[in-house]
């Protein structure tokens, strides 16, 4: 063992690097691919990167989600009942998500059932058919799904800071499974639209990661999507953010609840940002490194008073969040944003310590094996790598751009990013006092 | 190449040693990746609880990450973390484990912490008291959760006498007045080798490791733990229910029926007959969480959410020392009366107690299942959790003939199975009904923000 910063040795894929093979099909489908030996299964993650709740009509918030909860359920070839049987037979799920800039279909099968899996995800992605009795069906499960949201603090608390760090007229600002109403308007007509105008060959990505030769693996892939045209997309674009807010504050009393929920924020930066990496450390340093970083320090392990608190940092195609939650007790709310204000402001007036600075470089070069142990894992990193443009070499290289970063450039990011007198907070749960 | 394909695990290089304090080493080498993985099992769990002391387990669980004799409390941190590396603990019914995955080079401070632990942990009067409300704050976000409230009410309804009957985080009055001492306690009583298991697996060298292990471990002294109090619970004789009135926005539905161990001979069966029912979820805690299973062809989906009844349906088959539950979980959509919801599943279910499953919807759970035991073995932390898993409650060896069994099942035995279980006497229906909370008011304070009606 060497001490950390020390040049320690890097050991496998550093080493030799994950090494992905990265083709694009005439039409534009890009296909990234990864053998493994781990297991004799195959995981298969399609991103399609035009197709997010951010591409939802504001009049229609929700459509992007309804689409992922349709898309599997009928195509020109197969009923809903029959995808079920053909995926359930070979014991496979396919889960099928949606985040603010991509709809993602992930799912892992056995080596012997990867060609008839990838056709059928073809089949799903390209000539998905909404089959009106489908879309009636799923209906119920979202607006049942919205209730649960409206039921659940922590969901509350967390649309609530969007809300307010966006505003209405920004996609981030609109939950991301729309409301009620939104939702009750959006038919059939308006997902296969949704699906006409933003999913298309170039704006597909599809990673296969597992016990099988890129070669073939690319031969399964081309044949499944290489007969796929369709229109070329513009590239989506977003209103700009707003400019700098003072401190707001928002309190949504749920008298029938145990915990109360705690949601503080900031906008932050885009992924692209050269300030990215610094932002990084900054943020494993306030509210994630061990158990919570100098947040969780503070309001768990020294005062008691959460079970958990924790930062995250969404640098993503624009500016995401970067979001403090906690659950506490109601007769702590106003102690545990206190002390949110507090460790902010000691970040924000002295800056990291070189130590800490050099744990969390050390924490984050050192997982990268980890990241990179399962086929799931594997290919969740090559969506990352190719949707921010990182570069098939970036684990080998990600551990200098971390290196590099000064302290005086986390201490920055920390004045940038975290000063409590612009914070937004939300706070949802059994609570009705006031917020400072 | 790791496996969980049945004939390979049962080739698998898993070497177990024993030394001299009792504590039961497994080592497993896998070099797929320069990681590897330390779980430290202990048999205790909520089930070892008294009234009084309910949760003790779980608040032991939490106090000893907080510092001990070589460790001090500030320095806790940071040990796992310069490997790049994840940690973590948990606690439920029958068992307590910490675990630890990192680099390779890790493995001896792994093993550092894990001894630590073991023997030598502070419990600090000031920590104790700190982690009672960490504890609380844990109990109450748990309670905020519908589902999970219904869940631990449907248990306490089901069993009467046996102590898998109280909620592994605890009943709450046990919470406020437990002590320092009864922790302490609790955590002398079961924290001795001779009660524990150590799994490691991953990139590293079996000799080197037990050597490490001894070095480690062999100087912490065996004692016996004393009797437990397991009763049986008695044979329920009718069915029981329990509803919460609760403000709340959505209605759920739970079916609990008596379930077997592990090592009765209906948990195979009843394994196979649950991915019919609800879809194949594998047989690891540790990894199942992650994947949702396949089911949409299954019977309870088709009969509760193909018919718009219910948005979500689940089943719970989870391998327990002694008979745990069997449950069944649906989520009534929007406006549908629960009681359609209670009709539509129990129907399904009194129509598989009658005629068992078909030849069809055996072959493809096995099929499921085969696909989910390979799916949960793709990491060593999960390889690991499945050896201490399995030793914990019955013994590891176990374990590389879940495949096989599952294999064997026939059709007759899953209709027995169906037959006795699902019998009404057997079953506690749990119903989340709520009152409205659509009174909801919204509260701003400070700077105008942009405002939504909820």
């Amino acid at each position: 063992m060497t001490t950390p910063e020390a040049g320690r040795v890097e050991t496998g894929p550093q080493i030799r690097g994950l090494s992905p093979i990265r083709d694009v099909l005439d039409n534009g489908v890009t296909i990234l691919t990864k053998q493994t030996n781990t297991t004799p299964a195959i995981t298969l993650h399609a991103s399609l990167l035009a197709a997010g709740s951010t591409s939802d009509p504001a009049a229609l918030a929700g459509l992007a989600h309804f689409v992922s909860r349709t898309i599997d359920r009928g195509t020109a070839r197969h009923s809903g009942d029959e995808i079920a049987e053909e995926l359930d037979g070979r014991g496979v799920s396919l889960s099928v998500s949606v985040g603010r800039h991509a709809l993602s279909l992930v799912g892992t099968c056995l080596v012997e059932d990867f060609d008839a899996i990838l056709s059928l995800l073809a089949e799903i992605v390209t000539t998905p058919t909404f089959p009106a009795v489908e879309v009636d069906r799923r209906r119920g499960e979202i607006v049942t799904m919205i209730r649960q949201d409206e039921d659940n603090p922590a969901a509350v608390a967390t649309d609530g800071l969007m809300a307010m760090l966006y505003g209405p007229s920004h996609p981030y600002g609109r939950p991301i499974r729309g409301t009620l109403d939104t939702v009750e308007r959006i038919d059939r007509a308006a997902l296969q639209r949704f699906h006409g105008e933003h999913v298309a060959p170039d704006a597909t990505t599809l990673a296969i990661v597992g016990d099988i030769e890129p070669r073939r693996a690319l031969d399964v892939a081309s044949r499944a999507f290489g007969p796929w045209t369709a229109t070329r997309l513009e590239r989506p674009t977003w209103p700009p953010l707003s400019g700098a807010f003072g401190r707001r504050t928002r309190t949504i009393p749920m008298m029938n609840k145990s915990q109360t929920d705690i949601a503080y924020g900031f906008t932050s930066i885009a992924r692209a940002d050269p300030a990215y990496y610094a932002y990084s450390l900054m943020n494993n340093i306030l509210g994630q490194y061990s158990l919570g970083g100098r947040l969780g320090d503070s309001i768990r392990e020294r005062q008691g008073m959460a079970y958990y608190v924790s930062s995250a940092l969404d640098a993503n195609v624009i500016p995401g969040p970067l979001m403090i939650r906690a659950g506490v007790n109601p007769s702590n709310v106003e102690r545990a944003i206190q002390s949110i204000d507090a460790e902010l402001t000691a970040l924000i007036a002295s800056g990291p310590t070189a130590e800490e600075v050099a744990e969390s470089k050390q924490y984050l070069i050192g997982s990268m094996p980890r990241t990179l142990e399962t086929n799931a894992g594997i290919a969740s990193f090559l969506q990352t790598i190719e949707r921010f443009d990182l570069g098939l070499d970036y684990d080998v290289r990600m551990p200098a751009l971390l290196r590099q970063v000064a302290r005086d450039e986390v201490y920055e990011a920390a004045r940038r990013a975290v000063d409590p007198s612009k914070a937004a907070i939300v706070v949802a749960g059994p609570y009705d006092g006031p917020l400072t | 190449m790791v496996t969980a394909d049945p004939e390979l695990t049962e080739n698998s290089t898993v070497r177990e040693h024993v030394l001299d304090n009792g504590l039961r080493v497994l080592v497993q080498e896998v070099h797929t990746a320069p990681l590897a993985t330390v779980w430290c099992w202990y048999r205790v769990g909520s089930k070892d609880e008294r009234p009084g002391l309910t949760g003790v387990s779980h608040w032991v669980e939490h106090m000893n990450f907080k510092g001990s004799t070589n460790i001090p409390r500030d320095k806790v941190k940071g040990i796992i973390e310069q490997y790049g590396g994840y940690w973590n603990g948990y606690t439920w019914i029958d068992q307590t484990t910490y675990t630890e995955t990192a680099t390779r080079d890790a493995l001896d401070r792994m093993l550092f912490i894990e001894a630590e632990r073991m023997g030598s942990c502070l419990y600090d009067p000031a920590d104790c008291e700190s982690e009672r409300t960490v504890i609380i704050s844990e109990l109450q976000g748990g309670e905020n959760d519908p589902d999970q409230l219904l869940d631990q009410e449907l248990t306490a309804t089901a069993f009467r006498l046996h102590p898998y009957r109280h909620p592994t985080i605890g009943w709450l009055s046990d919470l406020q007045t437990m002590t320092r001492d009864d922790l302490y306690g609790h955590y002398r009583r079961f924290y001795v080798p001779n009660n524990a298991t150590l799994v490691i697996v991953g990139d590293v060298a079996t000799d080197e490791v037990l050597r490490a292990v001894d070095g480690h471990f062999g100087r912490l002294e065996s004692r016996e733990v004393g009797p437990r109090s397991h009763p049986v619970e008695p044979e329920q004789l009718g069915e029981r229910r329990v509803t919460i009135a609760k403000e709340g926005t959505t209605a759920y539905l739970k079916i609990g029926f008596h379930g077997p161990s592990l090592t009765d001979p209906d948990f195979f069966p009843l394994l196979v007959l649950d991915a019919a029912l609800t879809g194949a979820k594998g047989i690891n805690l540790w990894a199942s969480f992650r994947t949702p299973p396949p089911q949409r062809s299954t019977r309870l989906y088709q009969a509760l959410v193909n018919t718009g009844l219910a948005s979500a349906v689940n089943g719970g088959v989870v391998p327990t020392q002694l008979p745990f539950l069997y449950t069944i979980s649906a989520t009534a959509t929007e406006g549908t009366e629960l009681a359609r919801v209670e009709q539509a599943a129990v129907h399904a279910i009194d129509r598989v107690r009658a005629e068992g499953i078909t030849e069809d919807e055996l072959a493809k759970a096995k099929t499921q299942l085969r696909a989910r035991l390979v799916f949960e073995n793709d990491s060593i932390t999960n390889i690991a959790h499945q050896l201490g898993y399995f030793e914990t409650i019955a013994s590891w060896r176990r374990y590389p003939s879940v495949a096989q069994q599952i294999a064997a099942v026939t059709l007759e035995q899953v209709a027995a199975v169906a037959a006795a279980r699902f019998a009404p006497s057997n079953r506690t229906i749990g119903w989340f009904a709520p009152s409205s909370s659509d009174a909801r008011s919204s509260v701003a304070v400070g700077t105008a923000s942009p405002e939504r009606a909820r």
